[in-house]
């Protein structure tokens, strides 16, 4: 991918555009979510509509997924290039003095999100591909409240889900406010910005969380 | 403790001892090394050079090889000296080079590694010496504007340059080369270097001519150096002798996105 988009510049041009776009459908992904919280009734009518609708199952969906690969490939190809510009590593390296953790360490935590993507799909998109396509079962708009909150009531799918959404958080800590650097937005409004991000990088991974728990609590 | 109370009081700290680990290497082709180097008598006053050069005195006159290290000017305008000490480029200090970085920064009786600035695209030459050619050849790339000297130049002056554009281009241009941000960088990006050459020009109108070029070469000769690429850490920014901001690069990739969209 690294040689489809040759310059160095593009690249985190482009890497930045597919993070802002993730972190949009984040945002989405957990307007939905709390609505399990909220009212069953409006998650399952939601869900149905994410579920069934055209423009969503035919066009986001496929963007999305494309999102999320190029997010991936991309940043595994950078962080290739990046490791190969120095092959003599230093003895000492106080990386910790000039920058933080999430910065130096943003392959990691996306790993992280990798695999809890992995687990997500397992639990819900796969599940969801079977019960419409493989088995073809009739629509039936009130069956994703009960679906989504049996999944939360093993103590050990919540565990993974907290620490990968912890590893989110520091992923968004560094890559939400860097990707307005990549595309070149840094100017007098760039603080204001910076603490929006943080905020969000911080509210959204713990908002997830707490549905989490939430419905593992409740079933107690 | 006893440093502390000097400092606070702004004594000279007297005949430190330390141990010094430094890179040895013989040349370009062969492998180098980390080797120890007890030292004492140094005074607080000293700056991190005359360090180097005592203990060179004393190679010297035991017979052993100097310790090979770039310097010129010694005030922090020249951009030659080029250290990494204690894993950080000119040492713990801000806003210096490494000529300008005093030994009462640090205590007696500490272990202070140097090593050269590494990156592929700084190949080191001899113990700490180090090849910054690569930053020329960006240089050299776009890193001009063409006058006409012919007999009718424009006189500088003559052209209203805005107030906060000349003060930018101004403090983009107190680059002065060293290779820190490449150094600092866990990536080896030659971003904030290159964003700073980019920015002097494209913020002035005698710049603006050759914008949409200029950018594009630049960029295209940094990455055939092979630094790697940027990931906005900000330690480039933070470890700069010069405080070169972030801000340029994104004024670069700014320049670059639509450079490339003009075609």
């Amino acid at each position: 991918m690294g040689g489809i988009i040759k310059s160095s510049v593009a690249r985190k041009f482009a890497m930045a555009l597919s993070g802002l776009f993730l972190v949009f459908f984040l945002l989405q992904h957990f307007t939905i979510n709390i609505t399990s919280v909220i009212s069953p009734d409006m998650f399952n009518e939601l869900s149905h509509f994410m579920g069934t609708n055209f423009l969503v199952q035919a066009i986001l969906q496929p963007v999305l997924i494309f999102g999320v690969v190029f997010h991936f490939i991309m940043g595994l190809t950078l962080e290739i290039q990046n490791r190969n510009a120095r092959d003599i590593g230093y003895q000492n390296y106080n990386g910790s003095a000039n920058s933080s953790w999430m910065s130096r360490n943003m392959i990691y935590s996306g790993i992280v999100i990798l695999a809890f993507l992995g687990l997500h799909f397992y639990d819900f998109w796969f599940p969801e591909l079977v019960h419409k396509y493989v088995e073809a079962n009739p629509e039936d708009p009130t069956r994703y409240y009960e679906e989504t909150i049996a999944k939360f009531e093993n103590p050990v799918r919540v565990g993974l889900y907290v620490i990968s959404f912890i590893f989110l958080m520091l992923h968004l800590l560094h890559g939400f406010a860097s990707s307005f650097q990549s595309v070149g937005f840094n100017n007098k409004y760039s603080k204001a910005l910076q603490g929006f991000t943080k905020a969000f990088a911080i509210i959204i991974p713990l908002g997830f969380i707490f549905i989490a728990v939430f419905h593992y609590i409740n079933h107690l | 403790m006893g440093n502390l109370i000097f400092k606070f009081f702004n004594l000279q700290i007297r005949d430190m001892k330390l141990t010094l680990k430094i890179w040895r290497q013989d040349n370009a082709t062969t492998k180098g090394k980390m080797v120890d180097y007890p030292i004492d008598g140094i005074e607080g006053d000293m700056s991190f050079l005359e360090m180097l050069d005592v203990l060179n005195e004393e190679l010297v006159v035991k017979g052993e090889e100097p310790v090979e290290f770039d310097h010129d000017c010694r005030e922090g305008i020249c951009g030659s000296c080029s250290l990494q000490i204690n894993g950080e480029p000119h040492g713990p200090d801000r806003l210096v080079t490494t000529c300008q970085l005093h030994m009462r920064s640090f205590n007696d009786g500490d272990t202070i590694t140097i090593e050269p600035f590494r990156a592929n695209a700084f190949p080191v030459v001899k113990d700490l010496i180090i090849d910054r050619s690569s930053f020329d050849r960006i240089q050299q790339a776009g890193g001009y504007v063409s006058v006409n000297t012919s007999g009718n130049t424009i006189d500088a002056n003559a052209t209203p340059v805005n107030k906060e554009d000349a003060d930018d281009s101004f403090n983009a241009a107190t680059c002065i080369g060293c290779g820190a941000c490449v150094a600092a960088c866990k990536n080896a990006s030659a971003m904030l270097f290159t964003s700073a050459k980019v920015s002097q020009y494209a913020l002035l109108p005698q710049g603006k001519i050759e914008a949409t070029e200029r950018v594009q070469a630049m960029v295209r000769q940094m990455d055939e150096e092979g630094f790697g690429n940027c990931s906005n850490t900000g330690a480039c920014e933070l470890e700069c002798p010069k405080g070169i901001s972030l801000e340029n690069i994104a004024r670069m990739n700014r320049e670059y996105m639509s450079a490339t969209t003009e075609g």
